[in-house]
Order: C-alpha cells, then sequence, then structure tokens
C-alpha cells in the first residue's frame, strides 16, 4: 500500500467504507481476501473506454475500471468516491468539490484535479450527448489547486450531482486522451482508470480478465482478485453457466425472466431485483403521434386502460419489477404516489372508444395499427404478443412486425412506425430522465427523443419551470402538476417500472450496496469461504 | 494430368476467380447498405442518449456521410491492397478482428471436418459392405437422424447429457478461464472444450458422408471392372479399397470441398450455442451492429476460401481419377 497515512484516514473516514464492512460483520462474515469472480457480460461491448461508448455492458464492466467523483445510494444521496467532500453555496451555482488523496491512475501517475476538468469539459462534453446536455450550463470549471475542482453554473441546477456518477461521467486520464482523437487513442483499447481493477486482457468473443490493482487507493481493498466477464451469447447456455457454477453471478438481461421461477428454487443462488434505483427504466408502448388516430387523447386512454399491467408483471416478467402507475417511476425522485393511471377495464375501454366515435366494423375492429416489438429479446416478442390480445379487446388490431435492433433504431429515430415498445433510463430525477420524452423543444429524429412528436405548450412550460427552479419544493410543485397531466394525456402508454434479476451464488457479498447495483466498482464485493 | 498443362490452368481459373471475387464483394457491399439502419444509429439506439450532433459525429468518423459509390470505391481500393478496412465500432482493423478469431475457428471447423470425414467414410462404407443387415440399417437411422435434426438442437441435448448430468465435459467456451496452465494440461483443456462442439458440427455432415459413400458404392460394385477384379481373383479387402471406394470417393470429394470452403466461415448456431469465439459470431455480431466492414471482411475471406477450395477440388479429381481432365 503505498496511501499516505491522511489518505487512509480520509478513506477510512467515508462513511459507506464503514457501514459495508459493519453491515457484512453484522451477518457474521469478515470480508475474505482472494478469489476469482466469474460473470457474463451481454451482449459483448465494443470498446470498454466509458464515453467512448456509452451502452448498457460497458456501464455495467467499465465502471470496475473508472470511477466518478460521487455515487448514489438507494434512495438517491450522493456518497463520495474520488470526491472526499463537495458544498454548495446558497444560491446553487457553485459547486466546490474535495478530491480524494493519494489516488492514482492504474499506469502510476498521480490523478489531480486537472483530470477531472478535462474529463468533464473536453472529454465527456466532446463524446456524450447525455453529459454534454448538462455540462454545457457549466459557466468555469477549474482545478483550485491540485485536490480541488471548483464549477459555476450558468444557471441553477439542482440535479447535477446526478452527473458525477461513473456511469454519466466516469474520471479518465488526461495525459492518455489530451490533444488525440479521444475515439482512436491507444487508452481505448487498453483502459487505465483509478478503479479497484485494472484491465489485463480481452480475448472478443470469449473473455474479459480485470485483475486487482494493488495501488488502489482504498486500503485494504479491492477484496477480489480478479473480475472475468465471460462472453455466452445464448440465453440457455447462459442459465446453464449459472445453474452449473461454471459462472457465479448474472446480471441485466444475462437471464430470461422467464427462467428465473427456476433459479429461485436452487438453494445454491440468491435473487435480487434491488439496484436498479438511479436509472429506474420506465417501458412504455410508444407511439407515434403523427398517426391517426392516436393523436386522439381519448384514444390513448382507452388503449392504457385494456392493459392488466399486473399479468405483464407477474405472468411475464414473473415479478420482477412493478406496474407502471405514471410517468416518473416510483423510485426516481419528485415521483407523486397521487398521480395514478385508471385502472385496468375493458369496459370502460370500450365505451371511451364508442363514445369518442370509432366504431366496431364487422370483423370488431375499430381500426389498425401497426407494432413493432422491441428486438431485445425473447420476452419483449411475448410482450407485444399479451398487446396485440389486450388490444383485441377493445376493437383494435396490432399487426406485428418484426425488426433487428438496427432497423429499430434507424426507424423510431426516423419517426417511421405506428406504434412499439421502447423503454428509457430516469437517471434519478424527471429532468434528466424523463423531461426528454415529452418537450416539444426536444423533437427529433434520434432514438431516445421526443420521437412520438406529443406537444403541449403546458407540458413544455411545466418541465422548464422544474428544471431551472433552484429550490426543491418547486421543482416538486411543478412535477406533480406535469405528473398529473400527462395522466390525463397519457401521450405513451407506460407499462412497467423494469427491473433486471441479479442472481449470485450465496457466497458472493456485497453485491447491491448502492442505487446503481452491478453497476457500481465492486471494490466491496468478496466470496466468502 | 499433362503437368504441362497445369500452368495455363491455373492462369485461366485464377483469372475467373478473380473476377468472381471482385463480383461478389460488390454484391455484398451494396447488399448490406441495402438493410435498414446504420452503425450509427444502432450505437444512438443502445447508447440510452443521443442528440443530433452525435449522430453527425458518427457518420462522418465512419465515412457514411459520403455517396454511397465512393464509399464503395474507397472500399474496393482497400480490397485490391488487401486492406479490409477498420472497424469504428470496435476500434481495430478488420484482419486483426479476424486474425484473432482464425484459430478458433480453424480449429472447431477443422476438427469437425475431419471427424465428420474420417467417421463418415468409414461408416458409408461398412453399410455398404455389410447392405441389408442390421448394421447398415442402424447406420443409415443414426445417419438420416442426424441429417434430420436440428444443430442447435443437438448441441443442448449433448450440454445436458455430458455437461449436467455426467458433469464430463464443460458447456460451454474454449478453455479453462482464470486459470494458469501450460503444456499438456492447456491442450488437454482445450480439447475437453472442443469434443461438444465440434461433435455437433460434425455430425451432421458425418451423415451427408456416410450415406454418399454408402450410395455410391453400392453403384460401383456392380461395376464390370469391380466383377473383372474379382473375376481374376483379387483379394475382397483389396477390391473395396482399391477397386470400389477409390471410385466411390468422387462424389465424397465434391461435398468435402463444398464443405472445406465453409472451414473460415465458421458456424454461426454452434459457436452460439457453444459460446465458442470464432468467427461465426464475429459475423453475425457484426450484421445486428451494421458494422459494415467486419461483415464485408468476414465475407471477403470466405468467398476467397470457397473459390479457393474449389480449384483444389478440381485437382484432386485429377489425382484420384486419373481419367478427369483439368480444364480450364
Amino acid at each position: 500500500m503505498s496511501l499516505s497515512r491522511r489518505g487512509f484516514m480520509a478513506a477510512a473516514a467515508s462513511a459507506p467504507v464503514l457501514m459495508r464492512a459493519s453491515e457484512a460483520l453484522a451477518q457474521g462474515i469478515a470480508p475474505r481476501r482472494g478469489g476469482t469472480l466469474q460473470m457474463m457480460l451481454t451482449p459483448e461491448p465494443p470498446v470498454l473506454q466509458i464515453g467512448v461508448n456509452q451502452q448498457g455492458p460497458t456501464l455495467v464492466a467499465a465502471p470496475k475500471m473508472f470511477q466518478g467523483l460521487l455515487t448514489f445510494s438507494p434512495a438517491l444521496e450522493p456518497e463520495p468516491v474520488l470526491a472526499k467532500s463537495w458544498t454548495i453555496s446558497p444560491d446553487g451555482r457553485e459547486y466546490v468539490f474535495a478530491l480524494q488523496e493519494g489516488v492514482k491512475w492504474h499506469d502510476g501517475q498521480p490523478f489531480t484535479a486537472e483530470d477531472v476538468v478535462f474529463s468533464i469539459m473536453k472529454f465527456h462534453m466532446e463524446l456524450a450527448p447525455r453529459a454534454r446536455a448538462i455540462f454545457q450550463l457549466i459557466e468555469t470549471c477549474e482545478a483550485r489547486d491540485p485536490l480541488t475542482v471548483r464549477m459555476v453554473l450558468k444557471q441553477p441546477f439542482q440535479p447535477f450531482l446526478l452527473m458525477f456518477d461513473a456511469t454519466a461521467a466516469a474520471m479518465v486520464p488526461k495525459h492518455l486522451f489530451d490533444g488525440r482523437d479521444y475515439r482512436t487513442a491507444p487508452a481505448v483499447q487498453r483502459p487505465v482508470g483509478t478503479g479497484p481493477f485494472r484491465f489485463v486482457e480481452w480475448q472478443r468473443g470469449n473473455f474479459i480478465r480485470l485483475d486487482r490493482n494493488e495501488e488502489y487507493w482504498k486500503p485494504g481493498q479491492p477484496y477480489l482478485d480478479s473480475i472475468i466477464y465471460r462472453i455466452i451469447p445464448d440465453s440457455q447456455s447462459r442459465r446453464l453457466a449459472l445453474e452449473s457454477g461454471q459462472v457465479l453471478l448474472s446480471q441485466t438481461n444475462d437471464i430470461e425472466p422467464f427462467d428465473i421461477p427456476a433459479l429461485r428454487q436452487r438453494p445454491n443462488l440468491e435473487v435480487h431485483t434491488a439496484g436498479w434505483e438511479y436509472f429506474s427504466p420506465l417501458s412504455w408502448i410508444e407511439l407515434n403521434h403523427r398517426v391517426k388516430p392516436l393523436d386522439d387523447a381519448r384514444v390513448r386512454r382507452a388503449m392504457s386502460m385494456a392493459i392488466d399491467r399486473n399479468f405483464i408483471v407477474n405472468r411475464l416478467w414473473f415479478g420482477v419489477g412493478k406496474p407502471a402507475t405514471n410517468p416518473v417511476a416510483s423510485t426516481t425522485r419528485f415521483h407523486d404516489p397521487s398521480a395514478r393511471l385508471p385502472a385496468f377495464n375493458v369496459a370502460e375501454a370500450n365505451r371511451i372508444l364508442d363514445a369518442a366515435g370509432y366504431p366496431r366494423n364487422a370483423q370488431g375492429v375499430r381500426f389498425t395499427l401497426k407494432h413493432m416489438a422491441l428486438p431485445y429479446g425473447e420476452i419483449w416478442t411475448r410482450l407485444s404478443e399479451y398487446l396485440r390480445q389486450a388490444m383485441r379487446n377493445i376493437g383494435i388490431n396490432f399487426e406485428m412486425e418484426s425488426t433487428d435492433a438496427g432497423s429499430w433504431a434507424r426507424r423510431v429515430g426516423n419517426w417511421e412506425y405506428e406504434t412499439t415498445i421502447n423503454f428509457v433510463y430516469q437517471f434519478g430525477d424527471p429532468t434528466l430522465g424523463v423531461e426528454r420524452t415529452y418537450v416539444s423543444t426536444n423533437i427529433q429524429r434520434v432514438t431516445f427523443t421526443n420521437t412520438g412528436g406529443y406537444a403541449n405548450p403546458q407540458v413544455d412550460a411545466l418541465f422548464l419551470r422544474a428544471r431551472t427552479a433552484a429550490a426543491a419544493a418547486e421543482r416538486q410543485a411543478a412535477f406533480s402538476e406535469v405528473q398529473k397531466l400527462l395522466i390525463e394525456e397519457v401521450p405513451q402508454i407506460w407499462l412497467m417500472e423494469l427491473s433486471f434479476p441479479t442472481i449470485h451464488d450465496r457466497r458472493v457479498r456485497n453485491v447491491i450496496t448502492t442505487g446503481l447495483g452491478v453497476h457500481k466498482s465492486f471494490d466491496d464485493v468478496f466470496i466468502a469461504g | 494430368m499433362e503437368p504441362s498443362r497445369l500452368p495455363g490452368f491455373l492462369l485461366r481459373r485464377g483469372a475467373k476467380a478473380a473476377i468472381v471475387i471482385l463480383a461478389i464483394v460488390v454484391c455484398n457491399f451494396l447488399l448490406i447498405h441495402a438493410a435498414p439502419g446504420d452503425p450509427a444509429s444502432v450505437i444512438a439506439g443502445q447508447s440510452g442518449a443521443a442528440d443530433e450532433r452525435f449522430l453527425a459525429q458518427l457518420r462522418e468518423q465512419f465515412g457514411l456521410d459520403k455517396p454511397l459509390h465512393v464509399q464503395l470505391w474507397i472500399y474496393l481500393k482497400g480490397v485490391l491492397t488487401l486492406d479490409l478496412g477498420f472497424s469504428h465500432r470496435q476500434q481495430q482493423p478488420v484482419w486483426g478482428l479476424i486474425a484473432e478469431r482464425l484459430p478458433a475457428t480453424l480449429l472447431l471447423t477443422g476438427a469437425a471436418f475431419a471427424f465428420a470425414l474420417a467417421a463418415g467414410v468409414t461408416l458409408g462404407a461398412l453399410a455398404a459392405r455389410r447392405v441389408g443387415t442390421w448394421a447398415d440399417s442402424l447406420i443409415t437411422v443414426v445417419a438420416l437422424t442426424f441429417y434430420a435434426t436440428p444443430i442447435f438442437w443437438v448441441g443442448l441435448m449433448l450440454v445436458l447429457f455430458f455437461s449436467v448430468w455426467l458433469e464430463w465435459l464443460p458447456s460451454f467456451g474454449m478453455a479453462t478461464v482464470g486459470v494458469e496452465l501450460t503444456g499438456v494440461a492447456a491442450v488437454l483443456d482445450v480439447a475437453k472444450h472442443l469434443v461438444l462442439p465440434a461433435a455437433t458440427l460434425g455430425l451432421f455432415y458425418l451423415a451427408v458422408y456416410a450415406r454418399l459413400t454408402r450410395a455410391t458404392m453400392l453403384e460401383v460394385a456392380d461395376q464390370d471392372f469391380v466383377k473383372t477384379a474379382r473375376a481374376k481373383g483379387v483379394p475382397e479387402g483389396q477390391v473395396v479399397r482399391r477397386h470400389v471406394l477409390r471410385n466411390a470417393l468422387l462424389p465424397v470429394i465434391t461435398f468435402a470441398g463444398i464443405q472445406a470452403g465453409q472451414l473460415i466461415g465458421g458456424s454461426i448456431l454452434v459457436e452460439t450455442v457453444f459460446a465458442w469465439p470464432g468467427i461465426g459470431r464475429l459475423a453475425f455480431d457484426a450484421l445486428l451492429a451494421r458494422d459494415y466492414a467486419v461483415l464485408l471482411g468476414v465475407f471477403f475471406c470466405t468467398s476467397v476460401m470457397v473459390v479457393l477450395f474449389n480449384l483444389l477440388t478440381d485437382l484432386l479429381y485429377a489425382v484420384v481419377d486419373p481419367r478427369v481432365e483439368v480444364e480450364g
């Protein structure tokens, strides 16, 4: 350990380390050093340099090597990582971060405030659309001294801190990227971060291997000797690998939901669904408002009422996830529990459509809509099949279209669809992850914008008010109002607050301790003897 | 074949092959670009957040902002200098990505090929000699079963039996990862991982070779020169080996030539079920991600192999059967 005494004290004093150690001790097990944790990663990411790539598998694997200034508890409270502490000025515009001491990059160079300024103002600003949208609010960002970073915003922006988790803005080494093309720099192929595990080997199509960072700044951590991600393309082979103990942990969409009941029965495995609070993915039927009669709010309300969300959660996802109640997930800040979608009621849905003037023809069909299933695995096809059934009950005929991932993204991005399924991360705050789907200023020809083309000046104004208000109470008022309004309008038909199962061998401990679940650094994960 | 005719033959066939490959490259290029979606929109669709600037940046970097005929021209120039381009998605040269997967692919397809050919011809010959007996029926039934059964199902059943029940063999991967093995232990480790995927892939072809060998041997066995050989007192074993089998091998060689041409292409299904890190998966993932350069690179390599093995097959005919003359 090359940590200074002060560094040691600082790290030891940070609450989460103590909390997790005591948590483990409370279960009667002291963290054990050693062992290799074999997991799976699905699908294989194209590159592991976070920022250059922001796909799901990269966000899972890269935070073992790269860290952010902060991370977040399940209640979305900030916790220190590379920032030891931080202060926010009363007007909500000035943020000062004090960095951990004695942190080194994997190549031995010291991590300093200059790296932070570079990562935020240049690297992520250039590469990552999500970071760019927020970081352009920064007026100045300076390294006051090697361990202090000061940022001043052009306007107060309350969700600002949420952008400092490793998955949103990982710290990258300035000395390896500055002055080069970030996408083609050599470090992209051999990632260098500050995290508890360092990159060792990647045999494409086979495995990725990360080894313990002996110079890690938290004393005594990490506990594991190495982490190996196996690439197993077939979902049944993945299930077999987990059942037979060839891998010890599965995450995200490694395991199809319909395999979960059987895995719950296995005595050596634990199934968890927590750890998605920060992302809070919400799924919906994505409607293209340019297609008639989807521009009619009565039609959208009736369609929403015809869906049994409990059936979806319990029979398709086997209890992993929750029925959606409104456009803001219940785990996201400013969710208003009093704003709830009307209950499942097929008779009422039919009455609404009759009254709105959409009569059934001789075959009992009011109108036909094309429906594109989400090409991300078997479960989404099953969902679309259920929806076709549900829509038939109210005289709407869903004509199924199948695509692959490339065509799906292209068609949704170009507005060339009638209905499809989509799910979107909320990133902890409605301004970061909900607003983008509903405001008319974000109608763009790109996926995950307001591709449906919904436009309502009232909704625009409320989201703007919530975005710019400095006080949480004022933001809550605006968000509550917009949730009630959106429930009346049903611009998209929300289905489910998604969660993904984390299934692991009982000997693996401390897997889910934050609101980011398997996306954390794993520096406190250990395999009990 | 007269040796003096060989150079002319090779020259003519080589020229034809070059034209065929060039046509294949152009067709592949146009077909791939006709599929909806491009690598930039796939990446945007998988990134969870994107804006129009992000898409424009990616398209410019990938060279997709240029007109299609310019892109084709750039690609053709590359191929003519044996440069298969660069995968912007994976930030790696295409040659490197293919070369990295080549050993695994050749090991799997080569082992399956050798197994299928050796076992298939042996079983076929056995069935032909014992035609009408229980051995013939058994071989025919087994061969037809493997011929008719979907390859991934055979794979999953083998895994269930040998990995899950008996726990004899690993169910996926190419080697034990995370353990340092050297020498004999490392070879044995890979061999253990190889058994199930090679058997799965090989069983289908085994069936084809067995059926083919049996049928042609029965056909040849009735011919006059075989009767003559028997009449002049050649021992039965020698008749089968030198007269019947050798003449029956032509169709087998034709088919083996086709299979050998696919050696580099790998097998998407077997590689998927057994998580084998071969070229089939590389191509399949590239297709889903619209990673044009990688996909075209794999197509290029496989088409070169097919053309090459066709040529070899023609030459081999002449060796096995001197009556066959090579013609351009």
